[in-house]
């Protein structure tokens, strides 16, 4: 299926600037064909989400505009943009908790019979839509928030795909999906293209991109570096043009592992996880790989308290006495600090500014006779960091909402750089970051390990495990299933550990064949 | 405090300048309100601008403005407190009855009062927390136990303590003021310290900001809260205190209502009914804005109901301004209109 100039012209934005306290977007020039797939690439902070918004009708530009199919197109909301067909699945979830699957799909359009919700039809129809995005196996009547992240996040594309569908921006589609879900995700979007839709794609996995997509246009600070054919563009490329003319190197690992600082043994968590035993050392980065939906995330967040365990222990540094924490409370005071999957949800205080969520892990730090708060200690802390980091914000008094995801990424591990933490529990501390914050990150973690702190690491992208760490471990199903010094490992024995657990369970959640 | 830390810092200080100004505006904005009551009122009224008026509402206050010093933590933390009415009354109950019955002085009666609240609100924040029960269901059952330990307390008579209680709340020499009045704006500048100056008040608004971000960043938010609604019935108990003083006597029947009234002070004084962001001192002024408003129409003759009427939209005003301000969607507007409209035909295939 090609796309080039012959196809008409779907969607066109002309020099669209947008605003907030500094430049966001200026003169964004954008020409969307009919069964185009459009690449959206930039760094954090380039104003990829802003320009979505702006044409979904989530945000108005403060100058230029739109056109639609030959009409000028001007939403005022959401709502007006999905009446024309431009349908948006984000970045965030935004599904109703205590609502059914069912129910989120046709939130805003259910069926109706004599003013009653047809229930028979509503899940008739929402079967359908699950259907299109391999969702098979969820109940259309299941509450919502029993799905795991990546379920959800198929759950709002099936939504997206269920309405008039004429232009789709996809905001980080797959960062919480399986290469299974992508898969079926990808076959369902080129079924669309086939139908004349035109899609927006961002995404900061640029393989992703490579399979996917038609063209790829690049932002850099608000505007846009160029626009190319992805078959003419490589990786390196495409870093390139989102950089500017920083010159990437590659990344030489080195090893600072020393003495055991955590070790955890027959830790169990029912169902999530059972029989969980290893060991990390100081300036150790030890990588967890498995499936969503393994047990990773629950692992994490028994070991440092935020969940119950069942039963297990682990043992802090030199101590004797084993223990398990009950809250985070006592895993902080211990030394264990823990980078949240969900930012938003667990790591943020959203709408408070930068410096009160660099210092909120470390408050004692601040404390005065009486318990009064140093605040110019706390905003030298906050700059610092902040200058340590690269985060971007106009001051550390913005709110933490307003930046990209990258920047408030940066922010929770800012928060735990100040406890200085000994081990640090770090689940998908990527996720949603672009390349050049992501280097960033990188660095910080070596510097780390070479100061001697733990780091256990969470990821779904092989790739970065394989680059960071110094030994991995798998979990699958629950379990431990292999380890793999640096060096020994490959993606294929990487994959084929994952997926061991769920080959002989009596429950498979996924049919590996 | 480095001293090179302007030069390592993204910050400009244009940004910092917009930020300090919002919050400076917030202030000039209930300021203006209140000018323009006053203006209103002095003009539909020739006896309203003048000292007695401003003594007078002074006066009034006191107990209004504790309780809501109290209710602004509550509401940060993403609580609500609804039994602080009849614990003002069941504190007050206390109070006469220790002077009355058992002859105690002042001070001692006093400390018993503030006793009372502070047990009531311990207890609420032990089961709010320990149980984890909502509060508002939690001191809505508060309300009721409260008021009935009121009734029980005094045999649902009035306690008529006299001149023992009385110059608590008699305008001082000279000043016209009470020291009611006096320590009422004393505990505003406390409250306010506490809040944006000292570690527990930081653990209150961020626990009202994120509470599950506060619990992953190490900290325990239990006894934050619990303090929070013992601080609540103390301040409730004071209010009472003032109360009584200013009646002279102690009255099973005090504060009925009173809990709105102070949730709406502390509303209009832009605190989040969400937690997380709130203000002591724009909760004085929004007391202030409710006893101007409430004194001025009394003053030109504005009958009951007219009052209420008035007052209540001025209300629901106040938080639609602020809504609007931190342009924050209503969002169950949203979620209703949404499920209001109708349904387009692509839901067919």
């Amino acid at each position: 299926m090609t796309s080039g100039g012959s196809a008409p012209i779907l969607f066109a934005a002309h020099q669209i600037d947008k605003h907030y306290a500094s430049p966001v977007l200026s003169g964004v020039d954008l020409q969307l064909a009919a069964g185009e797939i459009r690449a959206l690439l930039g760094a954090n902070g380039a104003g990829k989400s802003t320009l979505s918004k702006i044409i979904s009708g989530l945000v108005q530009p403060t100058a230029g505009k739109m056109v639609l199919r030959g009409q000028v197109y001007a939403p005022a909301s959401k709502r007006d943009a999905e009446q024309a067909g431009v349908q948006i699945v984000q970045q965030e979830l935004n599904l109703v908790a205590g609502l059914s699957v069912a129910e989120n799909l046709f939130l805003n359009r259910l069926p109706r019979r004599f003013g009653c919700i047809s229930l028979q039809r509503l899940y008739r129809d929402a079967q359908q839509a699950l259907q299109r995005v391999g969702l098979d196996e969820v109940q259309p009547t299941a509450p919502v928030e029993s799905l795991g992240v990546g379920q959800q996040q198929l759950v709002e594309i099936a939504a997206a795909l269920a309405r008039d569908c004429r232009v789709l921006i996809l905001d980080e589609p797959t960062a919480a999906l399986t290469d299974r879900e992508i898969e079926r995700l990808f076959a369902q979007l080129r079924r669309l293209r086939a139908t004349g839709t035109g899609m927006i794609y961002i995404s900061h996995r640029l393989d992703e991109i490579r399979a996917i997509a038609d063209t790829a246009t690049v932002l850099r600070d608000g505007r846009v570096v160029g626009t190319s054919r992805v078959s003419e563009l490589s990786v390196a490329d495409m870093v390139r043009q989102m950089v500017g003319d920083v010159v990437a190197e590659p990344r030489r690992h080195r090893s600072y592992v020393g003495a055991p600082v955590l070790r955890v043994e027959s830790l169990s968590r029912a169902p999530a996880f059972q029989d969980v035993s290893f060991t990390v050392q100081r300036g150790e980065r030890l990588g967890i790989a498995g499936l969503i939906g393994s047990g990773r995330t629950e692992l994490l967040r028994a070991i440092f308290g935020a969940d119950r365990a069942d039963s297990g222990q682990l043992w802090i540094g030199e101590e004797r006495q084993p223990r398990r924490f009950e809250h985070p409370r006592q895993a902080v005071a211990a030394g264990v600090a823990m980078l949240t999957e969900d930012r938003k949800q667990d790591g943020l205080l959203l709408t408070k500014p930068v410096r009160l969520n660099t210092s909120i892990a470390f408050l004692k730090r601040l404390r005065h006779g009486w318990g009064t708060l140093n605040r110019a200690l706390e905003t030298s802390d906050a700059n610092r960091l902040a200058a340590k980091l690269s985060i971007k914000c106009e001051s550390v008094e913005q709110p933490v909402e307003e930046l990209s995801g990258g920047n408030q990424q940066k922010v929770v591990v800012a928060k735990w750089l100040l406890r200085d933490a000994e081990v640090l529990l770090l689940d998908e501390p990527t996720r949603g970051v672009d390349v050049a914050a992501r280097a960033q990150l990188y660095e910080q973690f070596d510097e780390l390990a070479a100061r001697g702190k733990a780091l256990v690491i969470v990821s779904s992208d092989l790739q970065e495990l394989m680059e960071l760490c110094d030994r991995i471990l798998v979990i699958s199903a629950g379990r431990l299933t292999a380890e793999f010094p640096r060096g020994q490992w490959s993606e294929e024995k990487l994959m084929a550990a994952a997926f061991q657990g769920y080959l002989h369970a009596e429950e498979c959640p996924l049919d590996v064949s | 405090m480095s001293p090179d830390h302007s030069s390592q810092a993204p910050a400009s200080t244009a940004t910092e300048r917009r930020f300090w100004l919002t919050g400076v505006l917030e202030y000039v904005g209930m300021l203006l309100v209140i000018a323009a009551l006053v203006l209103i009122f002095s003009s539909l009224s020739d006896r309203f601008l003048n000292l007695r008026t401003a003594t007078t509402i002074a006066n009034q206050i006191p107990d209004l403005t504790l309780v809501a010093v109290g209710m602004t933590f509550v509401l940060v933390i993403g609580g609500i407190d609804l039994s602080v009415g009849s614990v003002l009354a069941l504190s007050a109950a206390v109070l006469g009855v220790v002077m009355v019955d058992w002859q105690w002085p002042l001070w001692t009666a006093a400390l018993a009062c503030l006793g009372a609240g502070l047990l009531c609100g311990v207890l609420n924040g032990a089961v709010i927390v320990g149980a984890g029960i909502p509060s508002f269901i939690v001191t809505l059952g508060m309300l009721e136990i409260a008021r009935g330990g009121a009734y029980l307390v005094t045999q649902s008579q009035t306690k008529y303590i006299g001149a023992a209680v009385e110059p608590l709340a008699t305008p001082l020499p000279g000043v016209g003021v009470s020291t009611a009045f006096v320590i009422a704006v004393i505990a505003v500048c406390i409250g306010q310290f506490v809040l944006n100056r000292m570690v527990f008040g930081r653990y209150c608004i961020a626990i009202g900001a994120n509470e599950r971000a506060v619990k992953m960043s190490g900290i325990d938010s239990r006894p934050t809260r619990i303090i929070v609604f013992a601080l609540s019935g103390l301040c409730a108990a004071l209010g009472g205190v003032f109360h009584t003083a200013r009646l002279a006597s102690a009255d099973p029947n005090a504060g009925v209502g009173l809990e709105l009234a102070a949730i709406a002070a502390v509303v209009i004084g832009g605190t989040s009914l969400m937690g997380g962001r709130g203000s002591v001192t724009r909760t004085f002024l929004g007391v202030l804005i409710i006893a101007i408003l409430q004194t001025g129409l009394a003053q030109v003759g504005a009958t009951e109901p007219f009052k209420r009427l008035i007052t209540g939209a001025v209300i629901v005003l106040a938080v639609v301004i602020d809504a609007w301000r931190h342009r924050l969607p209503i969002q169950p507007w949203a979620g209703i209109s949404r499920l209001w409209s109708r349904s387009p035909t692509a839901d067919k295939g």
